[in-house]
């Protein structure tokens, strides 16, 4: 990845960016997030399999943002990512240079986020065998079945909320279940809380979710969340023609069309 | 002091295990599910996990649930009446499997939950537990047991701490409360006469990494530091840490209602959160995350050994191990140690 270190320290020399944000080497053999801010820094910087923390829910946290315009390296699941972001006017070329990765490992070099989204569009997202496996596992459940297998995968939550907070798409100020006025989602980890929870969190992320999987990864506890998100994403596919994040998309779960053939909605 | 050691041949602990079954006792043990090891209400031996260096979360939950009622009431048009729960009512459990540096985190917790009102329902929880605890013959590089005065055998907070003397062999128990006398009644033919017995050399070995009264008396100058904001810019803000952390005892109030009656309950909140200051004018006295960060360490590190005579961590290490986002506590202590004033 010298060509990733050299290309960031031209960045920090040229002060083209304020920050760069890569991968460094972590504790007990993890990786973590690296915030580059002069150039002797980026000599940290490294890239391998085990960078599977999604960077992009770096990029619309305060603190790093405050420190001007940013660069980030971008997995094809962080660039997807910052392509949805941006349709929701969270990033832009104002504030962010795409440092991409390729599927080989390879640095590519990006002027604008359009050449981002031009790059991702050459992916489609697919949700790989063992997880459809999973999941056809679940659609030949009865529904009491499947009722069961999620209240005893929710049960060991305890409403940490690390899978919010490494979703780079979990970006509000306030997000619905921290609201007591009224209470929308009871606060306790509990049976109704729990799975209201993790339910309100798969629907928000509908035709949003890149299947990043940072939720999972995330979990202290294991459990297997990014099957509920998976799932929608294959619905989406069924459903709506599939999920590709685009600069101009709209977004499936809030978006009208005056000649929908769903006749309720007009 | 140990009241009685004894041995536990190594075949015997099924037997004793079935044997506080018997006597109706519920059983929490360490289980295996999703890769990660939990305490459950456990019905067989088999069950139990083994081969893991420590639970992912700590055993507090059974004195400190994540969610528990403290009253019910209901709304009349005489008025509002409130009852309180039952506090006499709860079970009596056994805590099988617990590491030394777990058991000695429910002295920090009852030090808080008795600092000045005493807390009558964590205080009851606690009465009906009986701790068994068991040494550690393995460490990992996130262990700092030693760094936080405990150690790989420390006695601390176990009714029973029991031993194992080499890999497969039997066990040593140290017998040290009265609650840990009434296990052995229960089964005295189980626990036979120990020799002089010297449990050290089966112990995990973990280095002290620092002086925990240094960095003590660094922190008290350190409030202002710039390294709370480079140790934090990589943290994501949730309560991973805190939920498995065996000292944490942040709680919020809330009330569940159901038309015109309902609960009160408390449940497990954490200072990583920025919603935990926040107040209604919309104002938030720690309004990013290096504050958080730093009040997670100073409440630990500075505040509780200097309010309740004890340090609010036990280095278990679990803290780091579940954190997403690699926020080593340790790596964190030992860079506060090193940093100049």
């Amino acid at each position: 990845m010298d060509d990733l270190r050299k290309k960031a320290r031209e960045l920090l020399e040229a002060s083209a960016v304020k920050v760069v944000i890569g991968y460094e080497q972590g504790t007990a053999g993890k990786t973590r997030a690296l915030f580059a801010e002069n150039p002797d820094d980026t000599d940290k910087l490294i890239f391998d399999s085990r960078c599977n923390l999604n960077l992009a829910a770096y990029v619309t946290k305060t603190e790093v943002k405050n420190k001007g315009k940013m660069a980030i390296t971008a997995t094809l699941p962080v660039m997807r990512s910052i392509i949805q972001l941006a349709s929701e006017s969270q990033v832009s070329d104002n504030n962010l240079v795409v440092l991409g990765i390729t599927p080989e490992s390879k640095l590519v070099e990006f002027g604008k986020i359009t050449e981002v989204e031009t790059f991702v569009h050459q992916y489609q997202i697919e949700i790989e065998t063992t997880y459809r496996e999973k999941l056809e596992k679940l659609n030949k459940m009865t529904p009491s079945e499947r009722w069961q297998f999620w209240i005893d995968e929710f049960t060991p939550c305890f409403k940490c909320y690390a899978c919010r907070a490494a979703c780079p798409m979990c970006y509000c100020g306030r997000c619905t279940v921290d609201f007591n006025q009224p209470q929308w989602i009871p606060v306790p980890s509990h049976q109704l809380g729990n799975l209201e929870w993790h339910i309100m969190r798969a629907v928000h992320l509908t035709g949003r979710c890149i299947d990043c999987d940072a939720c999972y990864n995330a979990c202290p506890l294991g459990i297997p969340l990014n099957l509920l998100t998976k799932k929608m994403i294959e619905d989406v596919k069924t459903n709506f023609g599939g999920y590709q994040p685009s600069l101009n998309g709209g977004h499936l779960m809030s978006t009208y069309k005056p000649d929908d053939k769903e006749n309720f909605i007009q | 002091m140990s009241i009685d050691k004894r041995l536990i041949r190594k075949d015997s602990l099924e037997k004793l295990f079935d044997i506080l079954k018997q006597n109706s006792k519920k059983i929490y043990t360490p289980v295996s599910k999703n890769g990660k090891v939990s305490f459950k209400d456990t019905v067989s031996f088999s069950e139990i996990a083994t081969n893991y260096i420590q639970t992912t979360q700590s055993s507090k939950e059974v004195s400190f649930p994540r969610t528990e009622k403290i009253l019910d009431y209901s709304k009349s048009s005489e008025g509002m009446s409130v009852k309180g729960i039952e506090i006499n009512r709860f079970p009596e459990i056994i805590l099988w499997g617990v590491r030394p540096c777990d058991a000695m985190g429910t002295g920090q917790i009852s030090a808080i939950f008795n600092w000045d009102y005493k807390d009558e329902i964590y205080n009851n929880r606690l009465s009906h537990v009986t701790v068994l605890g068991f040494s550690c013959s393995k460490a990992d590089e996130y262990c700092f047991c030693t760094s936080m005065g405990g150690n790989p055998g420390n006695t601390e907070g176990s009714d029973i701490l029991f031993t194992q003397l080499g890999e497969n062999g039997d066990f040593l128990a140290e017998i040290e409360t009265e609650k840990g006398l009434s296990i052995v009644a229960m089964a005295p033919g189980l626990f036979e006469k120990a020799g002089e017995i010297k449990k050290e050399k089966f112990l995990a070995n973990v280095p002290v990494k620092f002086e925990k009264e240094e960095i003590r008396k660094k922190l008290e100058t350190f409030f202002e530091s710039d390294h709370w904001v480079e140790q934090s810019l990589k943290c994501l803000g949730c309560a991973a840490c805190a939920y498995v952390c065996p000292t944490c005892a942040c709680f919020d109030i809330q009330d569940e209602s159901h038309g015109k009656s309902g609960s009160r309950v408390r449940c497990w909140d954490s200072c990583g959160f920025s919603l935990f200051t926040l107040h209604t004018s919309g104002h938030n006295p720690r309004g990013v995350q290096s504050e958080r960060w730093r009040q997670r360490i100073m409440h630990k590190f500075s505040y509780m050994p200097d309010r309740l005579s004890v340090f609010g961590c036990t280095g278990c290490g679990r803290c780091s191990r579940a954190c997403p986002a690699d926020m080593n506590i340790l790596e964190h202590l030992i860079s506060i140690q090193e940093a100049a004033v």
